[in-house]
């Protein structure tokens, strides 16, 4: 006889945009474990080539022209150049970890921001629960793209953390939603009665009696807003908003896009940050689908 | 009703839940007392609302109407955050899933020194660390063998007697114990009766719910049988176990398993049969 | 008359992660007869649950069978070779009323849906409709409002549901039902109220026998007409349930019988003492008999010897306390363990 497994979390492949892309992993056939496995394993990939790359093969300035207008590759610019000289293969290294770097920030403020508001709204009800949504869902509204365009515009130097910062603080909203109804969901369980019997507070009880019960949870949607972060900084640099005084995967693109190296046949200009582009995006998001499963044993394939 | 040497004194008590047509009344004008010392068994099937009367006792959750009254805090019903700590202090409970009671990223060490955060003036060191001894012996738990383990890692039964150290801890006068056995093996639930008994002991007096009138008979001094909301029927529990006056009291009395010897003990009565008792004796 | 059910021997372990096993029935042995109601009772932990899912083909990693052999209808298979089970015994002539199973009903999908389940995993090409009239029939005839059909699981009562789920889980009229704990989770009057469906369900033949696990021996005893008493994976008392209630032999029963509360004046105001300690941990059960450490009469020779489950007075017995006072000479001789 069929009998479902109660929900113990709820799937995270709610509301958020990317999530649709990460269900649609789950169709894809292979196991659970393997596709940790493989997550795991191009993630650790493309953090050993964008950290450990440059101390390996000794510092180098990716600003630095070192030839002419898109050289192709050879044995001493192993990727070639771009339109300004700049050897693309030390841009990789060092646009990966920029990127990287922006997605980390993106997500850690989001999850941060998300996390304070979804639990005290979650928690508390009432009327403050209606004012912070209010408030999430007027942000929701509001194309991210719009507000990135008007701040990156405002604040005249833009550097990697501001621009983690900007992103974050544009991209919070669906990750409170998300916890905050999580947070509904635990605010009966009799452990908190306990708790409120021995005298724990609204901050205790949600610092240890809340949080914790959905770590796992807000964890894949800091992954989930981490390949978001990477994305948004890619599409605001191509527009030419990017950090400035240093490189990113989504510079790298902008320029090649600006001096037609489609056209021109240049392919190293913008044939590799486009694939580690996606590699990143699809490593995360096979991260979160996988442990969306292991979390959820009921998505799990009979 | 008004007793001076009342404990507590619960009086017109209601709780409705929802609102326009789907309002449910949960708990409906219940009034009793009960004195110190006291074990007083509020009975009834689930959905009877005796479980949301202990919440509302215990102030988890608001109720519609009606008063509480504790010893010398008075009208304790409108109380909030620090008064409510206070009301607290004196009242304490252990609930029915010792599964679902803990936090799980808890040891049982970070659980009782939490629990001592209501108490005003906790004892502090040596002192704390005997009281927390004595408490886990006297239910029959080994200290050192139980302080650093996870909920997890102790049975159902385990669970039950650490939630009544607990209690033992803080020395509440009340303590409300819904279906507290209901959980576990029927050969455990005497243990966590008698541990319950010797709270009276230390003064302490006890609200226990239960659907068991086998459980309620032995461990109560009073009786309030609960159906759909109200009190239909209370008094002292030889009285009401000699002349059950309502039928729901007596079908309950009837549906308590008694050893048989076989199945011909339960063909005579029929109970596949919806049962309705009209709630105005 | 032929029992409809026997198992011998069965021995089945949970293997954990580290490679210790735990032995949670061992050595178990069983009949049941055509109209019969076998009981089993004993504490959580004691293996009963482990045996109802050995016995209805439900046993998955990490739980596996070492030994045993099981007869229904005078065909004898071994449960280590689970390939050679019948497809039709699995669930349809055994069937299984699993712990909780009213908390699993997908809560999303009416009862309906749920009795098309079932009906669909043993006749893949039965008709909507048809399947739904017979479980409205069935309801019928067992006084059961059959609306609901039409509810989701959250509109019924605790007790409801699971005299439902009761229901449609023998719409196939299986032979045997195992029902494992169904009744823990009820209150009294619900309790009863399912045993009721159980005993009806025997009586109109449209189940041939049931295995009642339990851990409330007086529930047990008003629906079981044997009963045998589990402890730490194995069976310590078997025999008729008159015989158990009033002249049970096994410590471990008498202990069972004396933590009984009933509503009568003898409980009120004496103390009950329940049963000492904690049953053991079966990655190392205690050496001999192993009860011992929580029996009142334990003996020297219970620390070493394990007793053999031995026949007296028509009933069966593992103890040497009861060897010794009947002067009974085990046929047998107990294994050291």
């Amino acid at each position: 006889m069929y009998i479902a497994a109660a929900p113990q979390t709820r799937t995270t492949s709610r509301r958020h945009p990317l999530a649709f892309l990460a269900s649609v992993l789950r169709l894809g056939g292979i196991g659970v474990n393997t596709r940790f496995w493989i997550s795991i394993g191009l993630l650790g990939a493309i953090l050993v080539f964008g950290l450990l790359g440059p101390i390996v093969l000794g510092k180098r300035d990716p600003l630095r022209i070192v030839g002419g207008l898109y050289d192709p590759p050879s044995s001493k610019v192993w990727l070639g150049t771009d339109n300004f000289g700049r050897d693309v293969f030390t841009q990789l290294m060092y646009g990966t970890r920029t990127s990287l770097t922006i997605g980390l920030i993106a997500g850690a403020v989001a999850t941060a921001i998300g996390v304070v508001i979804g639990t005290i709204s979650g928690f508390r009800g009432g009327m403050l629960e209606e004012a912070l949504m209010g408030i999430t869902n007027v942000v929701i509204t509001i194309p991210s793209i719009v507000i990135l365009i008007l701040l990156s515009i405002a604040i005249a130097s833009r550097s990697v953390v501001v621009m983690g910062l900007i992103i974050g603080i544009t991209s919070w909203p669906w990750t409170a939603r998300a916890v905050r109804a999580q947070t509904a969901s635990l605010r009966a369980r009799e452990h908190l009665d306990i708790a409120r019997l021995s005298g724990a507070g609204t901050l205790s009880l949600i610092l240890w009696d809340i949080i914790p019960y959905m770590l796992s949870y807000i964890f894949m949607a800091f992954v989930l807003q981490f390949a978001s972060g990477i994305l948004q900084e890619a599409a605001l640099s191509l527009l030419g908003l990017g950090p400035s005084n240093t490189i990113s995967l989504g510079i790298m693109l902008h320029w090649s896009l600006l001096w037609e190296a489609v056209r021109t046949g240049a392919w190293w200009a913008f044939f590799p940050p486009t694939v580690f582009l996606t590699i990143i995006a699809f490593a995360l998001l096979l991260l979160q689908s996988s442990l969306d499963e292991i979390f959820n044993p009921r998505l799990r394939r009979k | 009703m008004t007793s001076r040497t009342a404990l507590l004194e619960v009086e017109g008590l209601t709780r409705r839940f929802g609102s326009g047509r789907n309002v449910v009344t949960a708990v409906k004008d219940v009034s009793f007392t009960l004195a110190p010392g006291e074990i007083v068994a509020i009975v009834g099937e689930s959905g009877s609302g005796k479980s949301t009367l202990a919440r509302l006792i215990l102030r988890l959750l608001p109720p519609t109407a009606g008063t509480i009254r504790f010893a010398e805090l008075g009208d304790v019903t409108r109380l909030r955050g620090g008064q409510l700590r206070r009301y607290w202090q004196h009242v304490q409970a252990v609930f029915q899933d010792p599964f679902a009671t803990f936090n799980q990223f808890f040891t049982v060490r970070r659980f009782l020194l939490r629990s001592l955060g209501i108490l005003d003036d906790p004892p502090q060191g040596t002192a704390r660390d005997k009281a927390i001894a004595a408490a886990l012996q006297a239910v029959g738990l080994e200290p050192s063998d139980v302080l650093p383990k996870w909920p997890h890692q102790l049975s159902g039964g385990q669970r039950q007697r650490l939630m009544i150290a607990r209690t033992l801890l803080l020395r509440p006068r009340l303590v409300v114990a819904d279906e507290p056995t209901s959980m576990l093996d029927a050969s455990l639930r005497v243990t966590v009766l008698n541990l319950l008994a010797e709270l009276r002991q230390h003064g302490t007096s006890i609200l226990f719910i239960t659907h068991d009138l086998g459980q309620a008979f032995y461990l109560a001094d009073r009786l309030l049988v609960m159906y759909q909301g109200e009190i239909v029927e209370h008094g002292p529990v030889e009285a009401v176990l000699s002349a059950p006056r309502h039928p729901y009291t007596q079908r309950l009395l009837a549906d308590v398993p008694r050893l048989g010897e076989g199945r011909t003990a339960l063909t005579t009565s029929e109970h596949l049969t919806p049962h309705h008792f009209s709630t105005s004796s | 008359m032929q029992p409809v059910l026997t198992v011998e021997n069965v021995e089945a372990a949970y293997r954990l992660p580290n490679a210790q096993e735990v032995r949670a029935v061992d050595g178990v042995s069983l009949s049941v007869m055509p109209g019969e109601v076998l009981g089993i009772v004993g504490e959580s932990g004691c293996g009963k649950s482990t045996l109802a899912s050995v016995l209805a083909f439900t046993a998955r990693p990490p739980l596996r069978i070492k030994a045993g052999t099981l007869a229904f209808d005078g065909q004898r298979v071994p449960l280590t070779e689970s390939e050679r089970v019948p497809s039709d015994w699995r669930g349809r002539l055994i069937a299984l009323l699993p712990q909780g199973a009213m908390n699993s009903l997908n809560p999303t999908l009416r009862i309906r849906d749920f009795a098309l389940d079932v009906l669909r995993a043993h006749e893949p090409n039965v008709d909507r409709r048809v399947a739904v009239e017979r479980a409205r029939e069935r309801l019928q005839q067992l006084s059961l409002p059959p609306r609901v059909l039409d509810s989701y699981p959250h509109q019924l009562s605790g007790g409801m549901k699971q005299r439902v789920v009761a229901v449609i889980s023998t719409l196939l009229n299986p032979r045997i039902l195992i029902a494992d704990e169904p009744t823990s989770a009820l209150d009294v009057s619900s309790q009863r109220a399912l045993v009721h469906l159980l005993l009806e369900l025997l009586e109109r033949r449209i189940i041939t026998s049931v295995l009642f696990i339990s851990h409330d021996l007086p529930l047990l005893s008003n629906v079981a007409d044997q009963i045998a008493v589990m402890y730490a994976g194995e069976i310590v008392e078997l025999g008729a349930t008159r015989q158990i209630v009033r002249t049970p032999q096994h410590p471990y029963t008498q202990a069972l019988i004396r933590s009984t509360l009933v509503p009568e004046r003898t409980i009120q105001g004496r103390r009950i003492e329940g049963i000492p300690g904690q049953p053991p941990d079966l990655r190392k059960p205690p050496p001999g008999c192993r009860f011992h450490p929580r029996c009142p009469h334990a003996m020297e020779r219970c620390t070493r010897e394990r007793p053999p489950l031995e026949l007296i007075d028509g009933g069966r017995v593992a103890c040497w306390w009861v060897f010794e006072r009947l002067r009974v000479v085990p046929s047998r001789e107990g294994s050291d363990a």
